[in-house]
C-alpha cells in the first residue's frame, strides 16, 4: 500500500509539469500496457506469469489485418481479434492449468511460438489495415480520447470481476495457497485457465487499439512491451509469489510507466537507454517491496514486544 | 534408483531426438551431411554450449536466468572496445575483460535472488534489459568493427587442431566442450554441485541439512554470468563484430530451449552437462537443417518455441506415465 501512495505522489509530480492535453493525448500510446496490464494482474494474482502477451498482439495483429485486408467488416474484425487473442491466451492457460506446466516456461516458449507466427505469416512485410478499422485514436469523447475510455471501462470491469465476485475471490485464493484452495472446492485450475484466456483477450483488444493507431500490422509491433506490462503489475503491488495485487495499483502503476516512458521520450533518450530504466525500475520494485515488508515486519515486531 | 532411471531416459529421448533428426535431414536434403552443413554445425555449437552448460545448473536449482543474452551482448561489446583500444594487447586481456563483466553481472543477479529474496524471473527479466541498454550506453550505440578485432581471436572460428577431409574442427568447439567438461566436474563432482541438486530438489529440505543455499544460489549465477561473458568472447571469434543491439539478442530463449529439451526438468532437482550437449546439437542441427531444407530465415522462432513446447509436453506426459505425483 505504501508503495501505491509512494508512486501516486511520485506520478502527482510528474503531472504537474506536463501539459494536461498532451498527456491525454500520450495516454492513448500506453492504452494496450494499460489493457494486457489488468488481465495480467489476474494471472499474476493467481500465482501464475505470462511472458507472451506482447507476442500474442502482434500474432492476433497480423492475422487481424489480414483477414480485414481481405474483406472483413470493422465489427467482425474486432470481435475476431477478440477471439483469436483468447484463444492463444487459452493456449497458455490450457498447458499450465491443465497441463500442470510451469507458466514462465510455457509462456516463454509461446512468447517464440506466437511472434514467430506473426514472422512466419507476414515476413518483413507490414500489412495495411482497411480505413474503416483506424482512427479510434484519434476520436475524442469529450475531451477524453476513445482508448482511454475502452481502458477505463475495462479497469471497471476487470475491477469488479476481482473485488466483487466469487471468480476473483478464487482467483486470490488460488495464489495464496494452492492446496488449501484445492480442499476448499476451488475450480482451481479453471480458474488459472480462464485467467490466461481473459488475458489474450485483452491482448487481441490491444491490437485493435494498436492497428487503429499504426494503420499497419507488423510482426515486430510491440517487441519486449512484456517487460512495460510485467513492470506496470508489479510496481502496482502484485506479487509474483501470488494472492496480492489490485486493479487501482495497477492503474496507477501504468500511469507511472506512461509518465517515466513520455518523460524521457520527452528529454529525447533513446529507446535503447529507457531500456535500462525500466530494467532498473522493475527490480527497484521488487527490492522496496521486500524492504517495506521487512520494515512492516519489524515495526510489528517491535509494537508487540513493547 | 527409480528417479536415475527416469534422467537416463530423458538424455537417452535427446540423443534419439538428434538421431531422428539427423536421419531424416539426412533423407531430405542430403546436403546437410556434406561439409560445409557440418562445418556451419560445429561453429553453431561453441556459444550455445557455453552459455546452455551454464544456464543448467540455475535452472536445476529451480530457477532461470533470462539476462544470458544481454550479459552475452555486454560483455562482448566490452572486451570487444578493450580490443579496439589496445590493439597489440595479447588475447587474454580480453578474455579476462569478458569473463569479469560476465562475473560482475552474474554475480549481482545471484546477490538480488539469493540475498535480496527477488524472484529469479523477475530480477534476470530486470537484467534482460538493463544490460542491454548498458551495452548501447557503453559503447554509444556504435558497434565494434570486424577491423579492430584481432586475427588471433577470428581464428579460434577459422583454425582447429583436428582437420578430416575438409572438416576442421574449429578451436572454439574445442574450447566449449573443455568448459563443459568442467562444468561436468563442477555440478556432479564437488560438494557446492550437489548443494545446488539438493537445492533443486527440496529447497526446505537442503536448508535444513545444513546446506548453504544462499552461497550455493549465489555461485550458481556467478557462473552462469561468467560463461554468458565468454559467450561474448566467443560471439567476437565467430562473427568478427559486434554489435550492442543484435549481440545475443533473443539468445536466453535458445539457450532454455537447449537446456529444457537437454533432460532438465524445469522443476528443479535434476539435469546433466550430457544432456545439455546433446539439446545443444540438437538445435545447432534443426538450424543448419532447416536452412539447407530452404524453410525461411522467418520459421526460426517459431520453430525454436515448437521445439520447448514439444519438449515440456514430453515430460508432462512421461512424468504422468511414469505416475509421478505433482
Amino acid at each position: 500500500m505504501l508503495l501505491v501512495v509512494a508512486f501516486t505522489i511520485a506520478a502527482r509530480a510528474n503531472h504537474a509539469f506536463l501539459d494536461f492535453a498532451y498527456l491525454l493525448d500520450t495516454t492513448s500510446l500506453h492504452a494496450e500496457t494499460a489493457l494486457m496490464a489488468l488481465g495480467m494482474t489476474l494471472v499474476i494474482i493467481s500465482g501464475n506469469i505470462d511472458l507472451s502477451p506482447a507476442s500474442n498482439l502482434a500474432l492476433t495483429a497480423c492475422i487481424v489485418a489480414k483477414l480485414a485486408a481481405g474483406g472483413l467488416s470493422a465489427g467482425l474484425a474486432i470481435l475476431a481479434a477478440i477471439v483469436i487473442g483468447g484463444l492463444l491466451g487459452a493456449v497458455n492457460g490450457a498447458l499450465v492449468a491443465y497441463g500442470r506446466l510451469p507458466s514462465f516456461l510455457v509462456t516463454l516458449a509461446t512468447l517464440a511460438l506466437y511472434r514467430g507466427g506473426a514472422q512466419a505469416l507476414t515476413g518483413p512485410a507490414s500489412v495495411k489495415v482497411p480505413n474503416a478499422l483506424t482512427g479510434a485514436d484519434q476520436l475524442l469523447i469529450g475531451r477524453i480520447p476513445f482508448p482511454l475510455i475502452v481502458v477505463l471501462v475495462v479497469a471497471i470491469v476487470i475491477g469488479v470481476l476481482l473485488h466483487r465476485t466469487i471468480f476473483g475471490r478464487w482467483t486470490y485464493v488460488v495464489g495464496m495457497n494452492e492446496r488449501a484452495a484445492r480442499f476448499s472446492a476451488v475450480p482451481v485450475a479453471a480458474v488459472k485457465f480462464w485467467c490466461f484466456t481473459l488475458l489474450g483477450a485483452l491482448s487481441g483488444l490491444s491490437a485493435i487499439l494498436l492497428l487503429s493507431r499504426l494503420q499497419v500490422a507488423r510482426y515486430d509491433h510491440a517487441h519486449g512491451q512484456e517487460l512495460d506490462v510485467i513492470t506496470a503489475v508489479l510496481l502496482g503491488g502484485a506479487s509474483l509469489a501470488g494472492g496480492r495485487g489490485t486493479v487501482v495499483g495497477t492503474m496507477l502503476a501504468v500511469a507511472l510507466v506512461a509518465v517515466v516512458r513520455t518523460g524521457m521520450g520527452l528529454a529525447e533518450v533513446p529507446t535503447d537507454y529507457q531500456l535500462a530504466v525500466i530494467g532498473a525500475l522493475l527490480v527497484g520494485a521488487a527490492l522496496a517491496t521486500g524492504g517495506l515488508e521487512k520494515l512492516a515486519g519489524w515495526t510489528r515486531l517491535a509494537r508487540e514486544v513493547s | 534408483m527409480r528417479l536415475s532411471r527416469l534422467t537416463d531416459r530423458r538424455e537417452v529421448r535427446a540423443l534419439l531426438l538428434v538421431i531422428l533428426l539427423l536421419v531424416v535431414g539426412a533423407f531430405k536434403a542430403p546436403r546437410l551431411l556434406e561439409a560445409t552443413s557440418l562445418s556451419s554445425i560445429m561453429l553453431g555449437l561453441p556459444i550455445l554450449i557455453v552459455v546452455a552448460v551454464g544456464q543448467m545448473p540455475v535452472i536445476v536449482s529451480r530457477g532461470v536466468d533470462l539476462s544470458v543474452g544481454s550479459t552475452l551482448g555486454l560483455a562482448g561489446v566490452i572486451a570487444g572496445m578493450t580490443m579496439r583500444a589496445n590493439p597489440h594487447a595479447p588475447l587474454v586481456l580480453a578474455l579476462g575483460v569478458a569473463l569479469g563483466v560476465g562475473l560482475v553481472l552474474g554475480t549481482l543477479n545471484g546477490l538480488l535472488i539469493a540475498y535480496a529474496k527477488i524472484p529469479p524471473i523477475l530480477a534476470t527479466l530486470g537484467g534482460l534489459s538493463a544490460y542491454r541498454g548498458l551495452a548501447f550506453i557503453v559503447s554509444r550505440g556504435k558497434q565494434v568493427d570486424a577491423n579492430d578485432i584481432p586475427s588471433a581471436l577470428t581464428d579460434w572460428a577459422q583454425k582447429g587442431p583436428v582437420g578430416i577431409g575438409s572438416v576442421t574442427i574449429p578451436w572454439m568447439l574445442v574450447i566449449a566442450i573443455a568448459v563443459a567438461g568442467v562444468v561436468a566436474l563442477w555440478t556432479h563432482r564437488t560438494g557446492i554441485g550437489r548443494d545446488v541438486f539438493a537445492l533443486g530438489s527440496n529447497p526446505e529440505a537442503a536448508r535444513l541439512r545444513g546446506v548453504r543455499t544462499r552461497h550455493a544460489l549465489l555461485a550458481t549465477y556467478a557462473l552462469c554470468g561468467t560463461l554468458a561473458g565468454a559467450g561474448g568472447l566467443l560471439y567476437a571469434a565467430r562473427y568478427g563484430f559486434v554489435n550492442p543491439g543484435s549481440a545475443g539478442r533473443g539468445f536466453e530463449l535458445t539457450v532454455i530451449a537447449a537446456v529444457v529439451i537437454g533432460g532438465c526438468d524445469v522443476r528443479g532437482g535434476t539435469g546433466s552437462v550430457t544432456g545439455v550437449l546433446l539439446g545443444c546439437l540438437l538445435l545447432a542441427v534443426l538450424d543448419v537443417g532447416l536452412a539447407v531444407l530452404g524453410v525461411a530465415a522467418d520459421w526460426q522462432v517459431f520453430t525454436y518455441g515448437a521445439v520447448i513446447l514439444f519438449a515440456l509436453a514430453f515430460d508432462a506426459i512421461s512424468r504422468r506415465a511414469a505416475g509421478v505425483v505433482t
